[in-house]
């Protein structure tokens, strides 16, 4: 499969391009894995906040109800509804839909048509409430005219073609 | 405060449900259980996020970051009108925009405040979001990525058959999302007063 060859040939390629261009990549490998390590101080203990009441939701069986309610509805766009309750905090909180992914992703399977849809919809939708209101507000920008409506949007055609996309490739 | 607000929901939710589902037991070992799994993922995960971590600083050294910027030029003139005749504004959107491209999480909001806020003074600074403003806006949440990291991350402590095999399904959805976004943004436009 020509896909398994993509993160090795993204690897070996941007490494040959370095060190061709002279730079030196092992104290750039372990630079960036350092900043890895920083990203994980950071959102391990947010993990370990959310994940713990995800995982109260989720052995009440009151995800499993919710997934139930918006069956009929995901039915019709052609997304598993297991995937509802990642939909739901999604816009709002990105380490909230991490946790919430990792817990469908470990339930159902991480190579399950689920799973795999899970991962690619947390992969190609951003926090958009989050990145709204930081930017905006931090650029001193007040009335945001029709940025959220266009976003949300963005957001719902981007899950639908998550779906569709795991079902054909 | 929406953080806490949400926990408080979850949880409430957590035990009123159980209580009716009879599913009391599971339920508390739940809470114990998530956050165990919280730890384990983190160390997990740790391997696959440092190792993209690295491969971006050694993009960013050899000047590939740099170069993918350059490459943006072209296409964000095209929709961002202003930037055409501007070339350190088109430079701060173009970093802004390779930088969410790259999912440089950490240096990408900074860098889209930004450009956010230069053009936004371009538009005069009246705190109302003018056209170029909303654009970049929705491009940044649109969240294009070529290396989703953390996901893989995840997949990957999860034992997945391989990690990063759902990349071109990422790239497909996000490419439309984004598409989505840009058409959106230019429709409502004409429409929003």
């Amino acid at each position: 499969m020509i896909w398994q060859l993509s993160a090795p040939l993204i690897i070996l390629g941007v490494s040959l391009y370095a060190v061709l261009r002279g730079e030196d990549i092992f104290g750039g490998f372990i630079e960036g894995a350092k900043d890895g390590l920083r990203v994980l101080y950071r959102i391990v203990p947010t993990l370990v906040t959310l994940l713990a009441a995800i995982t109260m939701l989720r052995e009440s069986r009151a995800l499993d109800a919710f997934a139930e309610l918006c069956r009929p509805l995901f039915a019709l766009i052609g997304i598993p509804a297991e995937c509802a309750p990642l939909l739901i905090i999604r816009p709002f909180s990105g380490s909230g839909a991490l946790a919430m992914g990792i817990e469908l992703m470990a339930e159902h399977g991480v190579d399950s048509q689920i799973g795999r849809t899970v991962a690619v919809m947390l992969g190609s939708t951003e926090t958009t409430f989050y990145a709204v209101s930081v930017i905006c507000g931090a650029a001193g920008v007040t009335k945001t005219r029709y940025i959220i409506p266009a976003a949300l949007t963005a957001d719902f055609a981007g899950y639908i073609t998550a779906a569709a996309a795991v079902r054909w490739l | 405060m929406a953080m806490s607000v949400l926990l408080v929901v979850m949880m409430l939710v957590a035990v009123i449900y159980s209580l009716f589902a009879g599913t009391v037991s599971e339920m508390s070992a739940g809470l114990l259980g998530g956050a165990e799994q919280a730890v384990k993922l983190g160390i997990t995960m740790a391997g696959v996020l440092c190792l993209w971590s690295g491969v971006v600083e050694v993009m960013r050294r050899a000047g590939l970051i740099k170069k993918l910027s350059d490459l943006l030029k072209f296409p964000l003139g095209a929709l961002f009108p202003e930037t055409r005749s501007d070339d350190s504004l088109r430079g701060d959107l173009a970093a802004s925009v390779s930088a969410n491209l790259l999912g440089l999480g950490n240096a990408a909001t900074p860098l889209s405040i930004r450009a956010c806020s230069r053009l936004h003074e371009s538009a005069g600074r009246t705190g109302v979001a003018s056209d170029s403003v909303c654009m970049l806006v929705i491009l940044g949440a649109g969240s294009l990525q070529i290396i989703p990291a953390t996901v893989a991350a995840a997949r990957a402590s999860l034992n997945a058959a391989n990690p990063f095999d759902i990349l071109p399904a990422v790239w497909f959805a996000t490419a439309v999302s984004c598409a989505t976004g840009i058409l959106c943004g230019l429709l409502l436009r004409k429409l929003w007063r």
